[in-house]
């Protein structure tokens, strides 16, 4: 290998370039396709929706770093949407001050469950979160009576979600970079980064530095939570209204997003940019298949294989004789 | 006498670390042969290489006369070579005969024949000289020793002509370790030949035929036992004179002094009891005992890892509870574990991130690190532990072991504890690290630190402590200082109990 | 046998054995309290639903054990339906080699996923996360719209109930059991999938052959999809390429693996225990029903119950003293 190549590989930052080197690929075909494409009306719409897929991913990557992974995202997007659509419901005026607090507070609430179960009753994250998403989806249920849920969202989610102010930039945009730019500083500059790094690698090694490993596995697991719920919140202020299942189509690639972004699934290594990568990566070739028309099933396969043959250029574990 | 495998002229790199450099090696049959070296002499990737785990850059492998490649480590043990690693080949879940037949079992019509593969286990077990192990209990349920016996065991099924051990008797209670030397002499005169690595020149003494000795990847020398001293042999490992092993020790204090660390009555769970200790500070007390006799439960009840421990602690003279690593490290403790890649460290992340992982509220206001002092104290610590590293930003994994345990206790180091515990810090570490950690922990305590140490090695906590605490099955039966302090002392402390206890 | 000998044995087997307690247990109390009680119809309806995910929780055992996870099953199973509901139609013998491609079909995805997961050197959980994708993709081209049909007289044999009032699906699992699972288990290769999820490391100094393992593992994990996938195109008479089934079937099969008492950290384990673990949640919602609980809480119940099965193993924490030992 080239001493340059060694050095990035050193560096961790291969994944990330090659994650933006296939963005800029897309972007690429995606012009070919229609002149469109590179406008910046379209790319700042891309960007707009790729929003609501980073505030989920940015939750997603917290947990993976952990070593961990949260399937309760489905459900918890739609508590957040749900929640927040009802609070406005419920409480007239102060509810629509508060419908999105409220609405990202019960998110955090099932995170906190998600938390006590895999940090404290030792439950592997897979199937305790699973647990979660069938709860959440069975209070959801009740909550609405079975019906698609009734309420609308007020008009400041609304805004949030659609509006553009500062020159332009779509609000939702804003409200990932804060979210991201957040946890950016979280995650390399805090104490708590560290930590969450360090159980990821190896928890035993961090508890015993006298560190409290479950009390940072419970944060994440709450941050994630929190996350959901935000971006159900967002959803239900893109479209007015919450509906069922909103949150179903985001797990798989916030997941997506995060491991193409070069974390690694096991947790313990990643960095944030390339979980920012991930999710426009992800967005883009969601956009292009559906720029191209392809129909449904073609869609899914170029979907499938697209994730599997980049991972395959730089995602690839090492031999078992090393 | 003729070689039965020689390696001739073999390189192995690893990136930029060289390995191995055209090194030689050859054994012969009905010979044990002692492989010596510090940590990073390459003796590891020699039988590495022997058995098939790595692939040689450049050089020969010669087995029988014949020249062979090893793609694969079944092929070695195909080929008669079989290597008893440090870090065992055992599946936990598995059971004692499963892992033993786990390659090649035996089988009726396709499928694993239970019965016969029993008998097999049963043989080998016995061969070994472990009986006593049940052929369908679960690893996992084995003391690491027994463990070890399996692992020994298994080797033996394979009817080998070489035998590789590398460390194999650094887990073995006593006991078995002196049935491990027995059963190595008697393959030895079957006409086996053994490669024995050791750190414990006593050991080497006891069983070498033949000794090579290897410094920084290169073959050194290779002579009978016997025609060298241990100084010699050090200095040929270590390429420089080592005058004293163990840094001279203070005279007992005449003044009483408040305890730095003092249990009174400390029980834990039946295997705990009633134990009443004081360290005072500037002191180096040792755990003395036979292995397992609950000086590391000891160690982790201070430190705050057990539940349910009873009796009081005393911090600095004053009564305190201390129920989680981190209110110990908040009480002025610390703790060096025996395992450090499992348990001191986080191997893939950097050196610098592993040293100040303990101590990272002093480098931060409000949660956020400030880096650039972060960074001051690190080096300045990496820099007086001598700990070698490339950079500091390469992940601590790829580290020699001794390097691994400085930056262990570098982490601690940052925290300025007052009461060190230490949990048999030098286990397969090279001779010269040891010597650095003596002088490291005599200055601690000068500097006013109070050191517990549990030591596997006698010869350790007689030139490293003031004073011993003998364990046996979780009391202190003895305590041993200044002239009574002796290996004969040590030892029939730790065995004449038990042989009061049987009658 | 001595005394010993049995002891251990039984540890062997005493998750399993656990489930299947369970299972029992609710299943004692379904049928108690159902208006027509231990009939025919009865066990047969409960038989059909639950062979269902047995035999995908089978499949989802198998990767476990490696300490892997398949969560492309649930879309195989939807794959080989929408397959079935092409080809196992027809002359009897048209039928009987339509059912053949649809099992090696099954394999083939399972196959891809071992080859990716081996020679790709990607991880299990995201691999098949892709694939389940792909899987999916392939069902929808076959199937954009529900429909299709199959032999009806291998649908009626295999969802009636034989001679003497057994369910026939509860022979075919028996089947499936006692000739992929039983001498998988007792191969060279079953067992070298256990040294694999107990430890890597350790099954790779002992020299065993990784590789091969893993992809035996995951063929038969999607041969075993595809055997459920081809029942549920007899149960269901057509052919539907969803999403929302495939879904739910991945994830129930990991809850009917954990609460089957295997570890989702691998090396131990057994098939038989996902078995009853399916059985048990298949038996729940039924149970619910038959208390007469509004169909508004059902949802709820079940996900409380599932989190309260899978939190079980928490109890054992109680005696934990070494607070190492709760750390990898």
């Amino acid at each position: 290998m080239t001493a340059l190549a060694l050095r990035l590989k050193r560096s961790g930052q291969l994944p990330v370039l090659a994650a933006a080197a296939c963005t800029f690929a897309l972007l690429m075909v995606g012009s070919l396709y229609s002149k469109n494409f590179l406008s910046a009306d379209y790319l700042l719409l891309q960007l707009q929706i790729a929003s609501f897929l980073g505030v989920v991913a940015t939750g997603a990557m917290l947990v993976i770093l952990l070593g961990g992974i949260d399937l309760s995202v489905p459900w918890l997007v739609t508590v957040g949407g749900v929640m927040s659509a009802a609070a406005a419901g419920w409480w007239g005026d102060t509810g629509a001050l508060i419908a999105i607090p409220f609405g990202i507070l019960c998110g955090a609430a099932f995170g906190l469950v998600n938390g006590i179960g895999v940090a404290y009753l030792r439950v592997p994250s897979m199937i305790f979160t699973l647990g979660i998403n069938a709860v959440a989806q069975g209070l959801i249920v009740v909550q609405t009576g079975g019906f698609a849920p009734q309420d609308r969202s007020t008009p400041t989610m609304h805004l949030i979600a659609t509006g553009r102010s500062l020159l332009g930039i779509p609000n939702a945009l804003l409200v990932w970079a804060v979210i991201g730019g957040l946890t950016l500083f979280l995650l390399h500059r805090t104490t708590l980064g560290r930590a969450i790094y360090a159980v990821g690698n190896r928890e035993r090694a961090a508890y015993l530095s006298g560190v409290d490993t479950r009390r940072v596995t419970l944060l994440c697991f709450v941050i994630a939570g929190a996350c959901s719920a935000a971006a159900g919140v967002l959803l239900t202020g893109y479209s007015t209204k919450a509906y069922q299942a909103m949150g179903d189509a985001y797990l798989l690639p916030a997941i997506a997003a995060v491991v193409l972004g070069g974390t690694n699934i096991l947790g313990g290594r990643g960095s944030y940019l390339g979980t920012v990568v991930g999710v426009l990566l992800i967005t883009l070739l969601q956009s292009i298949l559906s720029v191209m028309q392809i129909p449904e099933m073609g869609r899914q396969v170029i979907y499938g294989v697209v994730i599997i043959a980049m991972l395959l250029v730089y995602g690839r574990g090492r031999r078992h004789s090393d | 006498m003729q070689p039965i495998l020689e390696l001739i002229d073999v390189s192995k790199r690893y990136g930029g670390v060289r390995a191995l450099e055209g090194a030689h090696f050859a054994c012969a049959p009905g010979r044990i042969h002692a492989l010596l070296g510090e940590n990073g002499a390459g003796k590891s990737t020699l039988i590495k290489i022997m058995a098939g785990v790595v692939q040689p850059d450049e050089g020969r492998i010669v087995l029988q006369g014949q020249e062979r490649r090893f793609a694969h480590p079944q092929e070695a043990v195909s080929a008669g070579i079989a290597c008893i690693f440090q870090e065992l080949s055992l599946m936990p879940d598995l059971s004692v005969a499963d892992n033993i037949c786990i390659t090649n079992p035996p089988c009726k019509f396709g499928l694993i024949d239970r019965r016969a593969q029993r008998r097999i286990a049963e043989a080998a077990l016995a061969r070994a000289g472990a009986e006593d192990i049940h052929p369908l209990a679960p690893v996992d349920s084995l003391s690491l020793s027994r463990r070890q016996m399996v692992e020994i065991a298994k080797a033996l099924a394979r009817e080998p002509k070489v035998l590789i051990l590398d460390e194999a008797t650094s887990a073995l209670a006593a006991a078995d370790v002196q049935r491990v030397f027995a059963l190595l002499k008697r393959l030895r005169d079957e006409g086996l030949a053994v490669v024995y690595i050791s750190h414990r020149m006593k050991e080497i003494a006891e069983l070498a035929d033949d000794c090579s000795v290897f410094r920084n990847g290169r073959h050194v020398a290779t002579f009978a036992a016997g025609t060298h001293s241990d100084a010699q042999i050090i200095e040929m490992m270590i390429g420089r004179d080592l005058d004293h092993a163990y840094p001279p020790k203070p005279p007992l204090p005449t003044v009483s002094v408040t305890p730095a660390l003092e249990t009174r009555g400390l029980a834990w769970n039946g295997r705990l009891h009633d134990i009443s200790l004081a360290v005072r500070p500037g002191e180096i007390v040792g755990l003395g005992g036979l292995d397992g006799q609950g000086q590391r439960d000891f160690l982790l009840a201070l430190f705050g890892v057990l539940s349910g421990v009873s009796g009081e602690l005393l911090l600095g003279g004053k009564a305190t509870q201390v129920r989680s690593p981190q209110q110990a490290k908040h009480g002025g403790l610390a703790l060096v574990p025996e395992d450090r890649k499992t348990d001191g460290l986080m191997l893939p992340m950097s050196v610098r991130d592993n040293l100040s992982f303990a101590s990272l509220d002093r480098f931060s206001r409000a949660g956020v690190v400030r880096v650039s002092k972060e960074a001051k104290a690190t080096d300045d610590i990496a820099l007086m532990l001598s700990i070698k590293a490339p950079e500091p930003g390469d992940p601590v994994g790829t580290l020699s072991g001794g390097n691994q345990q400085k930056v262990v206790i570098g982490k601690w180091l940052l925290n300025a504890p007052q009461v060190l515990l230490l949990s048999d810090p030098t286990r397969g570490i090279d001779v010269g690290t040891k010597q650095e950690i003596y002088a490291l922990l005599r200055r601690l305590a000068a500097d006013g630190a109070a050191v517990l140490l549990y030591s596997t090695d006698y010869a350790e906590l007689i030139g490293c402590c003031d004073r011993v605490a003998v364990f046996y099955d979780g009391r202190i039966v003895r305590w041993l200082a200044g002239p009574e302090l002796t290996e004969h002392a040590l030892v029939s402390s730790a065995l004449n109990v038990a042989v009061e206890a049987v009658v | 046998m001595t005394k010993t000998d049995l002891h251990y044995r039984l540890r062997e087997h005493r998750a399993a054995l656990a489930a299947a307690l369970l299972f029992a247990a609710i299943f004692a109390l379904y049928i108690a309290n159902h208006q027509m009680g231990w009939t025919v119809p009865v066990l047969t309806t409960a038989t059909n639903k639950g062979v269902l995910l047995a035999i995908v929780a089978m499949a989802q055992t198998l990767p476990v054990l490696a300490a892997g996870i398949d969560l492309s099953v649930g879309m195989v199973f939807v794959l080989a339906n929408c397959l079935a509901s092409h080809l196992v139609v027809g002359s009897a013998l048209q039928a009987t080699l339509g059912a053949g491609v649809v099992l090696a079909i099954g394999a083939l995805c399972g196959l891809l996923n071992g080859v990716i997961i081996v020679y790709g050197r990607l991880q299990p959980i995201i691999t098949t996360l892709a694939t389940g994708t792909i899987y999916y993709g392939l069902s929808l081209g076959l199937r954009p719209v529900p429909g299709g049909e199959i032999h009806a007289g291998l649908a009626d044999a295999l969802t009636g109930a034989l001679p003497g009032g057994v369910p026939a699906m509860l022979v075919v699992l028996l089947a499936v059991v006692l000739i992929v699972w039983v001498p998988y288990r007792r191969s060279v290769v079953g067992r070298a999938t256990l040294a694999i999820g107990s430890s890597l490391p350790a099954a790779y100094m002992s020299g065993v052959n990784i590789g091969r393992t893993i992809l035996v593992t995951y063929t038969l994990a999607g041969l075993l999809a595809a055997i459920g996938g081809l029942l549920l195109t007899c149960v269901t008479y057509s052919g539907e390429a969803s999403a929302a089934i495939g879904g739910v079937y991945t994830l129930n099969s990991i809850a009917a693996v954990v609460i089957g008492g295997t570890s989702l950290a691998g090396g131990a384990g057994s098939a038989i225990g996902s078995i009853f673990g399916a059985f048990a949640l298949r038996t729940i919602g039924d149970l619910l029903f038959v208390f007469d609980l509004e169909p508004l809480w059902q949802p709820l119940f079940q996900g409380v119950i599932l989190l309260t099965a899978v939190s079980l193993g928490a109890l054992r924490l109680l005696k934990v003293s070494n607070r190492l030992d709760l750390f990898k």
